[in-house]
């Protein structure tokens, strides 16, 4: 049995507070990134990956920083993180490294990840700033996803196109054709097509919270 | 023991946490720098390979490379040739030249050229063209990057390396001109500047 207050804090992270649609941080990658659906999920698992790093060490490190230098600690912790998860990637996941380029460091500039360790992680158990990352992590990532899917499914008329950039060689030919012979839809893939998706699945969402919430 | 007034002790305390953070990094670094050199240096052997196409040779350019300073190779700063040989002997060479009028910005390349003047392949490395529109210039988008295959200086004829717009032989794109053009031009203008250092680049020894 999960107790309940796991159950609100990942039910918040992928829907109520969703940091994508909900509380509208971390726009600039979720922006430009968002052209393909595997660019999408790439810089979402990078982005939780450090969300659920910086929270687990924020809340551990909590009790020894003092209040009126916690920001600048934090903003260390995230930066080291940040660091950490480009070198590897940069070592281990070369091709899609080179896709994702400068939005890896750009992590550190995602509003998200200050936002949840200073009003979560700051406050909270280690456990709990562990699963709060993750959970705003996946929302995070869910909404990147859906994005990059919508604006490849519109802008080329395909989905998962170069899955082999994060999957291996085998995932080469992941990629589905969903409309034969289109010709693209120039804008979805161009920046202003990530503002209308973004508008459109705001919408999406707040349609069926207040269906169903 | 004296007690250390509070901003002093919270510089104490950021700086430490300074320290670990350089130190945790460091760490990273050092575990991960011989497999990101080695990915570089894959990449770079992979790409030469690509564009140097069907051309022969035995040695591994990356390591026999030559430095010079052209503005018609489209930067100020220093180009880089490969040189590629069989037996010791420089069969083709390739520039990592720069095509600095794109739309957007500097249009990196890789041109490789024969020995005999002849290109063996073009390719693109870097750009910011619009996608959808100038990204035709990349092999894996379009095979326009394949024309220039086998072309030389008067193969086609001076005048007629351009454009069609412009008279010339090379095709454009639907919606963008800009782009194929300053490739052509960083492609002929390579071709010149190869053809004038000739001597230079083909008999240097490694």
């Amino acid at each position: 049995m999960i107790p309940a207050e796991y159950t609100k804090i990942i039910k918040d992270g992928l829907w109520h507070n969703n940091q994508a649609v909900v509380a509208l941080l971390g726009l600039c990658p979720l922006l430009a990134v968002s052209n393909t659906l595997i660019n999408s999920l790439g810089l979402g698992l990078a982005t939780t990956m450090t969300l659920v790093c910086s929270n687990g060490i924020v809340a551990r490190i909590r009790h020894w920083v003092s209040a009126e230098i916690r920001l600048p600690i934090f903003v260390l912790v995230i930066a080291c993180v940040v660091t950490a998860i480009e070198l590897v990637m940069n070592a281990w996941f070369y091709d899609l490294y080179k896709v994702l380029g400068i939005f890896i460091p750009l992590i550190v500039t995602n509003c998200a990840i200050i936002g949840r360790a200073e009003a979560y992680a700051s406050k909270n158990s280690v456990d709990k700033a562990l699963l709060d990352g993750l959970a705003m992590g996946l929302g995070f990532t869910l909404a990147l996803v859906l994005l990059g899917g919508m604006r490849e499914l519109i802008g080329y008329g395909t989905l998962f196109a170069h899955a082999d950039l994060m999957f291996g060689e085998a995932a080469k030919n992941w990629q589905l054709n969903v409309l034969d012979d289109y010709d693209g839809v120039l804008l979805a893939i161009l920046p202003p097509g990530a503002f209308l998706g973004l508008g459109l699945l705001i919408a999406l969402k707040n349609v069926i919270s207040s269906r169903f919430g | 023991m004296t007690v250390l007034p509070q901003p002093l002790l919270a510089a104490r305390m950021l700086g430490l946490f300074a320290l670990i953070g350089i130190g945790l990094v460091s760490l990273f670094f050092y575990a991960t720098d011989h497999r990101i050199s080695q990915n570089q240096h894959k990449e770079l052997l992979l790409s030469l390979k690509t564009v140097l196409a069907d051309t022969e040779y035995d040695n591994d350019p990356t390591e026999d490379i030559m430095q010079v300073n052209d503005i018609r190779l489209g930067t100020s700063d220093a180009v880089t040739l490969y040189r590629a040989r069989i037996d010791g002997k420089i069969v083709a060479t390739v520039i990592a030249a720069t095509a600095p009028d794109g739309y957007n910005g500097n249009i990196k390349l890789l041109i490789a050229i024969l020995a005999d003047g002849q290109l063996a392949g073009v390719r693109v490395v870097a750009h910011k063209e619009t996608p959808g529109l100038g990204d035709d210039i990349e092999a894996s988008r379009s095979h326009w990057i394949l024309s220039f295959n086998g072309k030389s200086l008067g193969q086609p004829a001076e005048k007629q390396w351009a454009v069609k717009r412009d008279g010339g032989d090379f095709d454009q794109f639907t919606g963008a001109t800009i782009t194929p053009r300053a490739v052509v031009k960083a492609v002929k203008n390579s071709l010149h500047y190869f053809a004038e250092n000739k001597s230079l680049i083909l008999y240097d020894t490694p």
